[in-house]
């Protein structure tokens, strides 16, 4: 009889039904989404925020100082100590590799531009564009590209080929970026305007004639630079494999007290903790370890800074999520409340039958289950979907969903559905059914 | 359903309606719609508040957010950059000109740098800064400064020039085209970049001992993309000889971050505002729905339909129009709670939102009324009375 009461039911009221169904769903659905949002937005910013450049600096441990003024190095080139490009590729190998966005090496070296008495010294480059590395059984590619995003290159797109799907190499803005591999180079808009050059001219440079692919702006000292593939700053400069600094882009950890912490104060399990959290501090004594003779830094003004702006955004999220779950429970609870206060008479009805107060809560509350596991279920679905809207639309990645979310959101559908019938079903329990029945109330 | 109350002797009601008009009939039957069901009208007008507290919280949080977070942005440092044409340096009024563009208000944070090559006793080379202590503090607040400066003849040393000059944080000779100075360290600086291999000095004390005059002015300039370019264009117009150029990394990082940030925040304060627009349509249509009685009655008696919907639309309005307002309130009550919570900061109360919310809560509500009214209307008031 009661599985009877509680099908006819649904099949009579079809459109009161429809509706509290809906409001669920609905509810439902706002929920899953900003969760997935909520819990993913903290990764997808700091992603975002490597668009800052690279947060890690490593530089020889025995190098001299930098005299550099206006974007133009007074140091000796070959003077100092170097790290050894061979090494680079170790960067894939520490613990924390997945969090290495990029990295990029730097050589800069004078050379004298122009001739006659216009001839100047200007400072040279050498850095990966895209270069194709591997590691182990790794292959990835790294360069400025990644690690400083806010570099601008103007020049022709070479070849003519058409630009095959998905390869960032043959985007539009790919054009003019010098090949890794070749004796094509880049210049700074400053310097190019003084020297008078454009993309496909030629410059003679230490006595070869280099092509100049693009021009090149950062708004910052590069652009009274020239930058090369790394192998011709090293030719140049006749130190095959040296590199003076290397740039890292890594996604870090908000820091915290125990991350300044100095590691060699640590006992060991409390270090293996600090060495397996994602602090920039760790990803710095990591690169140490891997490269020798090393000594690894945070670049103070992107590092400290990312911090708080994450933190900042991650907490804005959670409380706004906060906000749309409160919504979509009340939500849920209004639409409840009013499809059983409009079925007064039917208790009523069934009280005067005989019906006890627990028998006709029982039937309510089942139907209430019924519709938070049917509206629960859609809900998620709609919400998953939802949130993968989000996230390709505003991030261009997806939002991963954690399956642990369904039981969980599927219990707050059922809990919410029940708190807000709760107080309309013993209002309506309690109605006198003389009342309900004559139409009065 | 009889009212018993003080004022209602039979005089006193009679009193009451010789002096009053015909035309309060209308605004009486809302008045007493509204407190005779109580429960239900507290409860519709309960679901319109909250409605329009969370749209008021989440419009406020969003047009404020964007402040907010572009004050945190300006902690990256200098977003623009004025360095004198062909490397010269800077006319000696620049950083005078830079600051009245600015205005009292602040709209900007001007810190000027000159740089020179100076030798330690030894011979080494080392690029030697003076800039503005207090301005420098403010504009970089990455720094990692041990001890500012605060003595004459006190500099500010990176990390790595201190093992150079000055290992054992010992008083230091410098000099410049022949002319000495001698210097006594007065805290490190570390950054991580370039910064660690110089030496920063006061910069009047600088401009004694070298001659040399500010070459760059970085400065953060606050405000949204347009506002920093349209102040850009002023400082370029003001300083005909000067390259004001922005500094792409911080622009670009900050367009970015903030540009993904608006988006999500867009799309949450939607659906958030959306969802409580639902709540108060299935609650507001329930409560007209229950009172089909009301609607019957009325009709018996022989209301007008025109009289009839202007009723239950007027009691929409007005409950849609109270709920806002209060909302409204608790809203920017909320919106100032997360600023705090948050970003340490009150989010400010923007009354621009309030016409919004308005009409937006006025309108779901007489969505929500309109809707069983015209189902309702299909129903002979017979029908309804009985009670099927």
């Amino acid at each position: 009889m009661f599985p009877r009461i509680v099908y006819e039911s649904f099949r009579h009221q079809a459109r009161r039904k429809l509706l509290a169904g809906i409001a669920i769903t609905l509810g439902v659905a706002v929920a899953t989404a900003m969760i997935a949002v909520a819990t993913d937005i903290g990764d997808k910013i700091n992603r975002e925020l490597r668009s800052y450049g690279a947060n890690l600096i490593v530089t020889p441990q025995e190098d001299t100082l930098d005299v550099e003024v206006g974007g133009v190095n007074l140091k000796p080139p070959s003077d100092g100590a170097f790290l050894n490009e061979a090494d680079l590729p170790k960067i894939r190998g520490t613990f924390w590799h997945n969090n290495i966005v990029g990295f990029s090496p730097m050589l800069p070296v004078t050379v004298n531009v122009g001739s006659g008495p216009d001839a100047k010294d200007v400072t040279l480059v050498g850095t990966y564009f895209n270069k194709p590395l591997h590691f182990g059984k790794q292959d990835f590619t790294t360069g400025v590209r990644i690690t400083h995003p806010w570099w601008k290159v103007e020049g022709s797109c070479g070849n003519g080929a058409l630009p095959r799907p998905g390869r960032v190499e043959d985007s539009p803005a790919a054009c003019g970026w010098p090949s890794d591999d070749s004796q094509n180079i880049l210049v700074g808009e400053g310097l190019a305007t003084k020297l008078a050059k454009k993309p496909g001219d030629t410059l003679n440079i230490a006595g070869r004639q280099l092509t100049i692919s693009g021009i090149l702006s950062t708004g910052a000292a590069e652009d009274d630079q020239i930058v090369a593939p790394l192998a011709l700053a090293q030719q140049i400069l006749g130190k095959p494999g040296a590199v003076r600094r290397v740039y890292v882009s890594a996604l870090t950890k908000p820091q915290d007290a125990f991350a300044t912490q100095d590691p060699n104060t640590m006992t060991p399990e409390v270090r293996d903790r600090w060495y397996c959290s994602p602090y920039v501090q760790s990803i710095a004594f990591q690169l140490q370890e891997v490269i020798p003779h090393s000594h690894a830094e945070q670049i103070r003004q992107v590092a400290q800074n990312e911090g708080t702006v994450l933190s900042r955004i991650k907490g804005l999220m959670l409380l706004v999520t906060l906000a749309a779950l409160f919504a979509s429970a009340l939500a849920v609870s209004a639409a409840m409340a009013t499809a059983i206060f409009e079925r007064r008479v039917e208790v009523g009805l069934m009280k005067a039958l005989g019906a006890g107060s627990l028998a006709v809560a029982t039937i309510f509350f089942a139907e209430a289950l019924l519709l938070a596991l049917i509206g629960g279920i859609a809900g998620f679905s709609a919400g998953a979907l939802l949130a993968r809207q989000i996230g390709r639309s505003i991030f261009n990645s997806q939002i991963s969903i954690e399956p642990v979310l369904f039981p969980v959101i599927l219990a707050i559908a059922v809990i919410v559905t029940f708190a807000g019938s709760a107080a309309a079903i013993r209002r309506a329990v309690k109605f006198d059914p003389v009342f309900a029945l004559r139409g009065e109330g | 359903m009889s009212t018993t109350g003080t004022l209602h002797t039979p005089k006193q009601v009679a009193d009451r309606r010789v002096q009053a008009p015909h035309t309060s009939m209308f605004a009486r039957m809302l008045l007493r719609a509204a407190i005779l069901r109580r429960r239900r009208a507290a409860a519709a007008l309960l679901a319109m508040v909250v409605a329009a507290a969370v749209a008021t919280a989440m419009m406020n949080l969003y047009v404020d957010v964007q402040a907010k977070l572009r004050t945190e942005f300006r902690n990256y440092g200098a977003n623009t950059v004025i360095v004198g044409k062909n490397g010269q340096s800077l006319a000696a009024d620049a950083l005078t000109k830079v600051d009245s563009a600015s205005g009292p208000g602040g709209k900007a944070l001007a810190v000027p740098f000159s740089y020179a090559v100076a030798r330690t006793k030894d011979g080494q080379s080392v690029v030697v800064v003076g800039t503005d202590f207090t301005r420098a503090r403010q504009l970089n607040h990455w720094w990692k400064v041990s001890h500012w400066p605060d003595e004459p003849n006190q500099a500010l040393i990176g990390t790595r020039a201190a093992t150079v000059v000055s290992p054992n944080r010992q008083p230091f000779e410098l000099t410049f085209q022949g002319r000495p100075i001698e210097l006594t360290p007065a805290g490190m600086l570390q950054t991580g970049a370039g910064e660690d291999s110089r030496i920063y000095l006061d910069q009047s004390e600088f401009q004694n001992w070298t001659g040399v005059s500010p070459s760059t002015i970085e400065v953060a300039a606050n405000g949204t993309a347009a506002e920093v370019e349209s102040f850009m264009r002023q400082l370029a117009q003001l300083l005909p000889s000067a390259d004001v150029r922005p500094v792409r990394q911080i622009m670009e990082g900050e367009a970015n971050v903030l540009n993904k940030t608006r988006a999500t925040l867009y799309a949450a304060a939607t659906l958030v505002i959306l969802t409580s627009a639902l709540c108060v349509l299935a609650t507001l249509m329930g409560w007209v729905f229950d009172r089909r009685h009301d609607f019957a009655i009325m009709k018996a008696l022989g209301a007008s339909e025109r009289l009839v919907n202007g009723f239950f639309a007027a009691e929409a309005a007005a409950m849609g129009a109270v709920g806002a307002i209060l909302g409204f309130f608790i809203g920017i009550g909320v919106a100032a709670w997360i600023g705090r919570a948050n970003f340490h900061a009150p989010v400010a109360p923007r009354f621009s939102v309030f016409p919004y919310v308005f009409a937006g809560s006025v309108a779901v509500a007489l969505i929500s009324a309109i809707l069983p009214i015209t189902m309702l209307r299909r129903v002979q008031p017979a029908i309804i009375l009985r009670g099927e």
